[in-house]
């Protein structure tokens, strides 16, 4: 120990116990971190994301740049997310066909696997919202009263009553979300795709977000009766005016000719 | 035996039949004989078109009927509770009473949503018919001498059907019928000085307050339908007293009506009408969803929906307001609203312009004579024309209107659904009376030529040199009467100025301007002169006709 601290004063005792320290400090996190599994996860997500790019070069840079930076033709999507690339490459709205007013859903082209790969290489330029997972979309245990108020307050006035559509200004619209997977919903409210404004967990917390999902379900999904009949589109006064004319007046007036056409004849005599 | 027959016939001398003692006591007191013997036999000419009336009336029966029904559970009152009905997406949710009782209604009341939508279904079958019912009367000039005043009752029916049919829209209190109260509170806003006074007037205070619904429900269920029901007596006792028109034909005269009578005929055939007509919208009501005020929610003004419209009837005021550009002019402190303030003067104009064609119609024409027989809408081309450049005007507002939906359904963009209306309001009317007029015209060239020269038989004759003609056949006796039978007026003429001592006569602006619409009217560019019997009978002698 004297030996030590006769030394203590060394010019170079500073960086000895730097290093010591460093090495203690790497030496415990080499110890104690999972290790092994991170290692693991790294090298597949590491994978995924080299996959992603490569896909990304080929089906998105032409528009959001050969690094995500963004052109004329296309945001910038550092920063969106991997629910972003989820909702935009699942619905089938990306890679777009054409430019135009606003890009619409259609055939998916891409497998999850790859969706999943494109999103992790999004999400690698910077953090943004993450896939939603199951739990987090499911109707149950959701207040689906609660999710009709937050619906007619914040989605309604685009998206119609119960989600039938509607149309926004310049040929844009919003969209019908029948049929729409929980999980898309979920990430177009999160990422605010398009047209449409983000409501982040600031905005409309987890919780909401459920709710509103399982109002749709129980307003507008697959099991969804409608107790007055027809729901000729669930537009409103519109469809029913027309309704009304074609098939209310029109039979009407048939009935009446027929009526009319039958008089009655004089007697034989 | 004989003295039972005996007995039997004195007891029937001393005491007649049940019936007739009622009859006898009721006539008595009423005067029914005189009554029925005049009506009774009373007769009714048969054309489908004369059927769509009994279409509004029966519908309007219908509507009171199932209203009747529902303000058995109605309450029309804005007072907040919170939802515990069966309906499992509103469960705790606040509203008004009305809003309550109507989703009551709906799902806990026996048959409740079935008469609801009778009652919707009937309303707006009830608003078209009448709409198509004064569009025949209007086409056939039905509305000439002596029924002006039934027209305008009829105008005034379907008016107060719109706003009976809107407070209606408004009762429920749902998120749409809200949106529509909305509406018309920016309307009413937008009178220049009093509109805000009007506002607080109608709400009992700010807008929505607690007042509306208890007030729009006395309007739609009491006052409106109480004036509807005295015109609707008052318009069929004028059919009554008039007789009713006829199409022109054989035997048919301004002075016979030919048909059918009342009794037995009729009341078989309107009160057969009547159940086919309740059937069909009972069936329609039955089949198809209107106003699912459980999709749509409680109204709260801090919400709305898209695809926001009121009922058809009142859509054209909707276009008014979606296509007006959103001018305004801010003075000394104040806002004049034009966006909305024009639309709402233009919107009575839109209804008056059709309401009082009929008596510019008789001022031009300056006939007073009476007129049973209708016409032939071809006969009329400016008319004709006329009414179809307002139901294109009509049929322009509702695009607008529904400027949404059409954008969405026909992929177009909004705007320039916008944009096409606010040009196609000033011109598409206009294109319509050119091409109605070109149209009317070149029928009754048509007609002209069919009786002159008969019908085309499709026969394909070769003749001895090589020549081959159409063999036309010659119209018979009762299509050349149905096809002449129709009077043409000759274009007013103001008649010379100077009179036979060299005075000259002042002439007012609006003889000139009379003559001028008559030479329109009935002008050469008005209407092509029928065949006269000279024409027909010089060409039918066989002189150079095949």
């Amino acid at each position: 120990m004297k030996k030590l601290s006769a030394r203590r004063r060394h010019p170079l005792a500073a960086v000895v116990v730097l290093l010591l320290a460093l090495a203690a400090t790497g030496g415990l996190y080499a110890a104690f971190a999972p290790a092994g599994k991170a290692q693991a996860d790294e090298t597949a997500q590491s994978l995924g994301i080299t996959e992603g790019q490569k896909l990304y070069s080929v089906g998105c840079a032409s528009c959001h740049g050969t690094g995500g930076q963004g052109s004329s033709d296309g945001p910038s999507l550092v920063g969106v997310g991997a629910a972003a690339v989820d909702f935009q490459v699942g619905t089938g709205r990306m890679p777009a066909q054409q430019p135009g007013a606003q890009i619409p859903k259609k055939k998916v082209i891409y497998s999850q696997a790859e969706i999943d790969q494109m999103a992790a290489y999004i999400a690698s330029l910077g953090a943004g919202p993450t896939i939603p997972t199951k739990s987090q979309v499911s109707p149950e245990g959701a207040d689906i009263a609660n999710g009709g108020e937050l619906f007619r307050t914040n989605c309604a006035q685009c998206h119609n009553f119960t989600g039938k559509g509607g149309a926004l200004t310049h040929g844009k619209f919003a969209p019908s979300l029948e049929g729409v997977d929980p999980k898309h919903i979920y990430e177009a409210m999160q990422t605010g795709p398009q047209n449409m404004p983000s409501f982040p967990d600031t905005t409309l917390t987890e919780k909401n977000k459920k709710d509103i999902i399982a109002y749709l379900d129980a307003v507008n999904g697959d099991d969804t009766e409608s107790p007055g009949g027809l729901e000729l589109g669930g537009l409103g006064p519109v469809s029913e005016g027309l309704f009304g004319w074609v098939f209310g007046l029109g039979t009407l007036v048939a009935v009446a000719v027929w009526v009319a056409a039958r008089t009655a004849k004089a007697k034989k005599s | 035996m004989s003295t039972t027959t005996t007995s039997d016939s004195r007891s029937s001398r001393e005491k007649a039949p049940a019936g007739e003692r009622v009859a006898d006591w009721a006539d008595g007191r009423l005067g029914i004989y005189s009554l029925a013997k005049s009506n009774m036999r009373k007769i009714f000419p048969d054309h489908w078109s004369f059927m769509l009336g009994e279409i509004c009336l029966y519908s309007f029966i219908i509507i009171i009927l199932t209203g009747v029904y529902l303000t058995l559970f109605f309450h029309p009152s804005m007072n907040e509770v919170e939802y515990h009905g069966s309906y499992i997406p509103l469960q705790g949710q606040l509203m008004s009473e009305a809003f309550n009782s109507t989703m009551h209604i709906s799902f806990d009341v026996r048959g409740g949503l079935l008469i609801r939508q009778i009652h919707h279904w009937a309303a707006l079958i009830f608003l078209a018919g009448m709409f198509v019912h004064m569009m025949r009367v209007f086409f056939t000039g039905a509305f000439r001498k002596p029924r002006e005043v039934n027209w305008v009752f009829g105008f005034l029916l379907f008016v107060l059907g719109m706003f009976t049919g809107f407070t209606g829209y408004s009762l429920p209190d749902d998120l749409l019928s809200g949106t529509g109260v909305r509406f018309m509170e920016g309307a009413v806003l937008s009178v220049p000085i009093v509109g805000t006074y009007l506002s607080f007037f109608l709400f009992g205070g700010e807008f929505p307050g607690g007042d509306f619904v208890a007030r729009f429900y006395s309007v739609h269920v009491l006052l409106l339908p109480g004036i509807m029901l005295g015109l609707v007596v008052g318009h069929l006792i004028l059919v009554f007293y008039h007789k009713h028109t006829q199409f022109a034909g054989p035997g048919k005269t301004n002075n016979n009506v030919v048909g059918m009578p009342l009794l037995p005929v009729y009341m078989a055939k309107a009160g057969g009408f009547f159940f086919l007509v309740f059937g069909v919208i009972a069936a329609i009501a039955a089949i198809a969803s209107i106003n699912p005020i459980w999709a749509m929610g409680p109204y709260r003004p801090d919400m709305v929906s898209t695809g926001a419209q009121p009922d058809w009837y009142m859509g054209f005021s909707e276009g008014l307001i979606r296509v007006m550009p959103g001018w305004e002019i801010n003075l000394w402190g104040h806002t004049l609203v034009l966006g909305v303030f024009i639309p709402l003067v233009i919107f009575p104009l839109v209804l008056v312009a059709i309401a009082v064609y009929p008596f510019i119609e008789s001022w031009v024409t300056g006939d007073k004579r009476e007129h049973h027989i209708l016409d032939r809408p071809r006969n009329v081309p400016t008319r004709t024309a006329f009414g179809a450049a307002w139901i294109s005007w009509y049929f322009v507002l509702l695009v607008g209107g529904g400027n949404d939906i059409w954008a969405t359904h026909f992929h177009l963009a909004i705007n320039s659904i916008t944009w096409f209306v606010r040009i196609a309001f000033f011109v598409v009317p206009v294109l319509t009376f050119m091409a109605t007029k070109r149209i009317c015209l070149g029928l009754q060239r048509r007609d002209r030529d069919k009786v002159l020269h008969g019908r085309e038989s499709g026969i394909i004759k070769r003749l001895p040199h090589g020549e081959f003609i159409e063999v036309h056949e010659p119209l018979s006796q009762d299509a050349l009467h149905t096809l002449t039978a129709h009077d043409q007026y000759k274009p007013a003429e103001i008649g010379p100025t100077v009179d036979e001592n060299g005075v000259e006569r002042k002439v007012s602006g609006a003889q000139k301007l009379r003559a001028r619409m008559s030479e329109g009217f009935y002008g050469e560019e008005g209407q092509i002169p029928k065949p006269t019997v000279e024409e027909y009978k010089e060409i039918t002698s066989g002189h150079g006709h095949h």
